[in-house]
C-alpha cells in the first residue's frame, strides 16, 4: 500500500509518497498560476494508491481529485511527530501563513495560532524585501547573516515595511543590515505567536522558511532555546498528509 | 418584486436600484447559505418566508400600522427597552447592519478602522437601502462602545429623529440609578413621540407581549441543548436575527411551531447533523443579518453551532422582565432590572459574562467555543483574552476569531476553523 501526502502550498506543491513508514518518493514544484495542474503533473509522476491533500489548495483537490484533506495545521503537527518525535511546539512559516502550534502528549494539535489575513512575517514578506533589496531569494539568508551590525525594521506589515526599507536604503544603509533587520522582524512575530501557544521544547521549525539559516540562527538567539530542522522542513506537511492517508485506512 | 413594494420604497426614499442589488445578493446568499443545508426541520419554512419578503411585507406592515397612527421606533442595541416602546404604543425594529454597503460613502465620515458593524450602520444610511431606517419615526442610538457614540455624532446630521440614550459603564448602584433615568427619560420621550400616556396597565401589556415573544426564543434555545442538536446553528441565528424585527405575536406563534417538530425529532434522535458532529458555542460579537459568515463556515465543515453568547443570541434575550407590579413605577423597576443585567462588553468590570459564558458551554454540552470578534471592536477584542483563560482553565478548547464583512480572509479563516474542529476530534 502506498500512501501520498499532496501539500498544495501558495509557493509550491509538494510530494511524499510512502511505502509503509518509509518514504519512497518526494517532489516539489513551483505552484506558479494553475495549482491543480501543477499537483496533478506530480500525481501522474508517481505511483500511488490513496492520497491526502493539505495546504490552501486541499478543497481544489477534494473537488478534482476526490482527495480527503486535512489543514496544514494538523499535516505539520503529524509530520513532526515522525521526524522529531521529541518536539512539543512547532513552527510552521509557509509561503503566506504562519503559524504556532503546540502539541499534546502524543502528537496531536492541542492549540494553535495563526496570521489572519495579510503576510505580514511570511515566506511572502521575505521574498518581496529580497527583491526590493537585489538579493535572490536563495541567498536572502546567508547574505543577512554576514551583516555586521543590524538596521531596525519597526513595521511587520510588508507595505509599510517596504517603505520603511525604502527610506533605509534612501540613507544610505548597508543593505544587508537592512536585511537583517527584516529577518529580525519575522522572528519577533513568530516569537510573539510562539509564546502564545507556549513554548514547550523541543521546538521544530517547518515550512520552506525553515530554510533561512538567518532566520534560524536568529530564533535561537531570541528564543534562548534549540532549534530542531527537519532534513526537508518543506516537506513536512506532505510528510504528515501521507502518515495521515495511511493511518486513516488503518481506522476504516 | 410587486409594483406595490416598489411604489413603497420610492415613497421611503429608498435608492431603488441600489436597492435592488442588495435584495439579489441577499437572496443569493440565503439560497447558497441556508437552502442548501440538509435535514431541516420543515417548520423552518417560517424563516424563508420571512427572509423572502425582508424589505417588503413586515416593513409594509409597519407603514400601514403608521397610517393607522402607530408610531415605528428604529434601534442599533438590545439594551432599548421594547417593553417601554410597546406601551407607548408603538413598534420596535432591529436596524440593518450586517452588510458592507456604500463604503467609499462611508469612509468620507467614519475612518477605515471602524468596526463592519458601524460601517455597514452608517452605510445603509447612506445608501438609501433600509426602509426600516427611513420609514422608523424615532431612531435610538446608544452610547455602548466609543465608535457607537461617535457615530451617532454623524448619524445626528443625517437623520431628523435621533435620539441618544445614556448607558452606565458599571454595575454599580450609581450606574443602576443612571439606568433608571435614562429608562424615565426614555418614557417621556416615547410618550412624547406618541402622544399616548404609559400607564401601568399599558406597561404590563407591553412587558407580557415582550415576554412571550421571549419565551418562545428560551424554548427553541433550550431545545439545542440536545445530543444530537435537532436544528442547525444557521437556523436558530436566524431566529435570533428575525426575533429584532419580526411581528412579536407572529414570531411566538411560529417559533413554537419550529419548537414542536423540534422536541419531535428529539423524541426520535434526529439531529440537523450527524451525532458524532462537533458541537460548537460562539460567543462575542453580534451577527446581524446578512452577517452569516463564519456560522456558515462552521457549519460546512461539519460542526453544529448549540449555542451564541452574543446580543442576536442569548445574551440579547435572556431573561424574562417580571410582570406582577402593580404601579407604573414598579413595573418600571422590572423593566429596568431586567436591562441592567445584560452583561454587554461595554461593562467593566464584565465577569458576569466570563460566568454565563462557561455556564453556556455548559448546558449546551459544548465541545468547544468559537470567540467572534469584528476587527476594531475594542471591548469584545480585549475581553476574548480573559474569555479564552477562563474557559481553556476549565479544559475548554477556543478558537479566537478576528474579522469582518469581507470575503478577503476566507482562505485563512477556513484553515483556523478546520483545524479547531481537527482538534476537537
Amino acid at each position: 500500500m502506498r500512501t501520498a501526502g499532496l501539500d498544495i502550498g501558495s509557493r509550491s506543491v509538494k510530494l511524499v509518497v510512502l511505502r509503509g513508514e518509509e518514504i519512497v518518493h518526494t517532489a516539489i514544484a513551483d505552484t506558479g498560476y494553475d495549482p491543480r495542474g501543477v499537483a496533478e503533473g506530480l500525481l501522474d509522476q508517481a505511483a500511488w494508491d490513496r492520497v491526502l491533500a493539505t495546504g490552501y489548495g486541499r478543497t481544489m483537490a477534494q473537488l478534482h481529485f476526490q482527495a480527503p484533506s486535512v489543514t496544514e495545521i494538523k499535516a505539520h503537527a503529524r509530520g513532526v511527530r515522525q521526524s522529531c518525535p521529541d518536539c512539543r511546539t512547532v513552527l510552521d512559516i509557509g509561503g503566506q501563513d504562519t503559524k504556532a502550534i503546540s502539541l499534546a502528549n502524543g502528537g496531536k494539535v492541542a492549540k494553535f495560532e495563526m496570521n489572519d489575513r495579510c503576510a505580514a512575517g511570511t515566506g511572502k514578506f521575505l521574498e518581496i524585501m529580497a527583491s526590493n533589496l537585489g538579493f535572490p531569494l536563495e541567498n536572502f539568508g546567508a547574505q543577512a547573516l554576514h551583516a555586521e551590525g543590524m538596521q531596525q525594521i519597526s513595521s511587520m506589515c510588508t507595505v509599510f515595511a517596504e517603505s520603511e526599507v525604502t527610506s533605509a536604503i534612501a540613507g544610505g544603509a548597508d543593505r544587508r543590515e537592512i536585511a537583517k533587520g527584516l529577518h529580525m522582524s519575522v522572528v519577533r512575530r513568530a516569537t510573539a505567536m510562539l509564546k502564545r501557544v507556549s513554548l514547550t521544547p523541543e521546538v521544530a521549525f517547518t515550512g520552506g522558511v525553515a530554510q533561512n539559516a538567518c532566520l534560524l540562527r536568529l530564533l535561537r538567539e531570541e528564543l534562548q532555546q534549540e532549534i530542531v530542522v527537519p532534513d526537508t522542513p518543506d516537506m513536512t506537511g506532505a510528510l504528515g498528509a501521507a502518515l495521515l492517508a495511511a493511518e486513516s485506512d488503518h481506522r476504516s | 418584486m410587486s409594483e406595490a413594494n416598489r411604489r413603497m420604497w420610492t415613497e421611503l426614499g429608498l435608492d431603488l436600484q441600489a436597492h435592488d442589488q442588495l435584495l439579489s445578493v441577499l437572496s443569493d446568499a440565503y439560497q447558497q447559505i441556508h437552502l442548501s443545508q440538509k435535514n431541516r426541520p420543515e417548520s423552518t419554512s417560517y424563516f424563508d418566508f420571512v427572509m423572502s419578503e425582508i424589505h417588503c411585507q413586515r416593513i409594509g406592515e409597519l407603514l400601514q400600522e403608521k397610517q393607522q397612527g402607530r408610531k415605528l421606533v428604529g434601534s442599533y442595541c438590545v439594551f432599548v427597552p421594547e417593553e417601554i416602546v410597546q406601551a407607548a404604543n408603538a413598534t420596535l425594529v432591529g436596524l440593518c447592519s450586517g452588510a458592507d454597503f456604500a463604503e467609499e460613502e462611508v469612509e468620507k465620515y467614519l475612518p477605515r478602522n471602524t468596526c463592519s458593524l458601524i460601517k455597514s450602520s452608517l452605510g445603509f444610511k447612506l445608501g438609501r437601502v433600509c426602509p426600516f431606517l427611513e420609514g422608523s419615526d424615532m431612531i435610538v442610538g446608544e452610547n455602548t462602545c466609543d465608535g457607537k457614540k461617535k457615530f451617532y455624532e454623524t448619524l445626528r446630521d443625517l437623520v431628523p429623529n435621533l435620539y441618544v440614550m445614556d448607558l452606565p459603564q458599571m454595575k454599580s448602584e450609581q450606574g443602576r440609578q443612571m439606568l433608571r433615568a435614562e429608562f424615565y427619560r426614555f418614557l417621556e420621550a416615547m410618550q412624547d413621540l406618541t402622544g399616548f400616556q404609559v400607564d401601568a396597565a399599558a406597561l404590563q401589556n407591553g412587558i407580557r407581549m415582550v415576554n412571550e415573544k421571549r419565551r418562545a426564543i428560551h424554548r427553541l434555545q433550550s431545545l439545542r441543548t440536545a445530543d444530537p442538536a435537532p436544528i442547525s446553528g444557521l437556523d436558530a441565528l436566524l431566529a435570533s436575527q428575525i426575533f429584532l424585527y419580526e411581528d412579536p405575536r407572529r414570531f411566538a406563534r411560529e417559533v413554537h411551531k419550529i419548537c414542536d417538530e423540534l422536541e419531535e425529532r428529539i423524541e426520535r434522535g434526529e439531529g440537523a447533523f450527524p451525532a458524532n458532529a462537533p458541537r460548537i458555542l460562539v460567543s462575542g460579537c453580534p451577527m446581524a443579518v446578512p452577517n452569516w459568515k463564519v456560522p456558515h463556515m462552521v457549519e460546512s465543515a461539519g460542526a453544529v453551532i448549540v449555542g451564541e453568547e452574543s446580543c442576536v443570541g442569548e445574551r440579547g434575550s435572556r431573561n424574562q422582565t417580571g410582570e406582577d407590579g402593580e404601579t407604573l413605577e414598579e413595573l418600571m423597576e422590572a423593566v429596568i432590572e431586567r436591562y441592567f443585567q445584560i452583561d454587554c462588553a461595554i461593562f467593566t468590570p464584565n465577569p458576569d459574562r466570563t460566568e454565563h459564558i462557561l455556564d453556556m458551554a455548559k448546558r449546551y454540552r459544548a465541545d468547544g467555543v468559537i470567540h467572534y470578534g469584528l476587527q476594531f471592536c475594542q471591548p469584545y477584542l480585549m475581553e476574548s483574552f480573559g474569555v479564552e483563560k477562563a474557559l481553556e482553565d476549565k479544559g475548554i478548547p477556543v478558537l479566537r476569531l478576528e474579522t469582518d464583512y469581507s470575503q478577503e480572509d476566507l482562505g485563512q479563516l477556513q484553515t483556523r476553523v478546520e483545524a479547531f474542529l481537527e482538534l476537537l476530534k
